[in-house]
């Protein structure tokens, strides 16, 4: 493949009687160093390329202008409150929030799935609806994660709310004196 | 007994055949890969299950960087570019902004818009260079009352009225939350209730419901 005729070649020994033949010499290349180059290529090449598009996730939201009799009501029973803070801290209530904050507890990006598929076992279908209420120091990571968790544990009915004041001001004394959480999952 | 001699063979390899492979994968990578295109606004997108890939015609896109700054920027192809100008040239009319047509066509070749209404005169005036993320404030979009969003969105809605928009928005990881809601406010203001979220792929944790789902072959809910 790589090599070529070159008899004759060598056009200087002379050619007589008793004249050693020129040695042949071999064409043949190195191609080594090619090889190396090629993959060197490769290489950059497989890490340059973009393999993965990027994706879109979908989201409906609801109509705030609606009158609250065509709202459909949460039942108290089948709520999952998830709340949002700063730093990837997640806390969590079920149903409605006890004034005295018992029922307040905290939580993170790993435990928090095992909350809500708990959550979906002990209740019924048709009750079951996670609000998700992001306070103002969390992060629009944070918001997605806690909606891919919806989709990963395929929940229905979920919902963006806005937080309310008692809400931020438990996460914040939370925060305060809480435990470091662990870092997100995610 | 003289041992029968065994000639010495020559420890090179041909190395031919592993060089044509080499440029064959060489080649096919070159040809098969697709640079990232350079984002006007440098955005790090979160990961998610969603497995839907991102649509590329009639495309809104709502950016929201790492300091909460609001760009809008709209598809590439001819008739996203159009439906730009008639975004613009909406915004224009009901906001009174005394735009010139050379303002408007500067605009639409902009990469994104990203300066609030009372200085997209000046934006239009600026090169392509001039407009990065660092330099431009961003749409505002601070609260329900200064919400410039609402304006734009109400510009994109009517400008796609009867046809189907994709409206992505794509928010940075740091981002927080309230900038975020804003856009949201001013999505619902003009009755646009569905988006997309750009994000990045991610495997779907093992053992969970969706997981399973995908597994015994069910198609997915979008």
């Amino acid at each position: 493949m790589a090599e070529m005729d070159t008899s004759g070649g060598g056009g200087k020994h002379k050619k007589g009687p008793g004249v050693k033949k020129g040695k042949k010499m071999s064409t043949r290349v190195d191609l080594t160093p090619m090889v190396d180059l090629g993959f060197l290529l490769i290489t950059f090449f497989i890490f340059t390329t973009t393999m993965s598009q990027p994706t879109a996730m979908k989201l409906n939201l609801p109509d705030d202008t609606a009158t609250p009799e065509e709202q459909n009501k949460a039942k108290e029973s089948g709520a999952l409150t998830i709340l949002l803070g700063k730093d990837n801290h997640v806390f969590y209530y079920e149903g409605i929030l006890a004034p005295d904050g018992s029922n307040f507890k905290s939580s993170n990006f790993k435990e928090i799935r095992d909350e809500i598929i708990h959550k979906k076992q002990t209740t019924d279908t048709a009750d079951l609806v996670v609000v998700i209420k992001p306070n103002d120091e969390s992060n629009y990571k944070n918001v997605i994660d806690i909606l891919d968790e919806m989709s990963i544990n395929v929940i229905k009915r979920y919902a963006l709310v806005d937080i309310s004041p008692i809400e931020d001001q438990m996460i914040k004394a939370t925060e305060g004196g809480g435990t470091a959480p662990a870092t997100s999952g995610q | 007994m003289a041992r029968p001699k065994i000639p010495r063979k020559s420890t090179s390899v041909d190395m031919t055949a592993m060089c044509d492979v080499a440029f064959l994968l060489l080649s096919f990578f070159i040809l098969t890969t697709k640079f990232k295109p350079s984002e006007a606004v440098p955005v790090e997108t979160p990961n998610s299950v969603a497995a839907k890939i991102a649509p590329e015609k009639d495309v809104v896109m709502i950016s929201l960087n790492k300091d909460g700054k609001v760009f809008l920027s709209t598809g590439d192809n001819t008739s996203d570019k159009q439906k730009k100008h008639d975004i613009i040239a909406s915004v224009n009319e009901s906001r009174g902004l005394g735009l010139s047509t050379t303002d408007i066509d500067a605009l639409v070749k902009a990469p994104f818009i990203g300066v609030p209404l009372a200085q997209l005169s000046q934006q239009a005036r600026l090169k392509t260079e001039q407009m990065t993320a660092l330099t431009l404030p961003g749409i505002p979009c601070k609260d329900t009352a200064n919400n410039e969003m609402i304006d734009w969105m109400r510009a994109v809605s009517d400008a796609y009225q009867g046809t189907k928009v994709n409206l992505l928005l794509k928010g940075d990881n740091v981002a927080k939350y309230p900038s975020f809601k804003n856009v949201l406010t001013a999505f619902k203001k003009n009755k646009l209730f569905k988006f997309q979220m750009v994000t990045n792929p991610e495997s779907v944790p093992q053992g969970t419901e969706l997981w399973k789902a995908n597994m015994s072959g069910k198609a997915r809910e979008e």
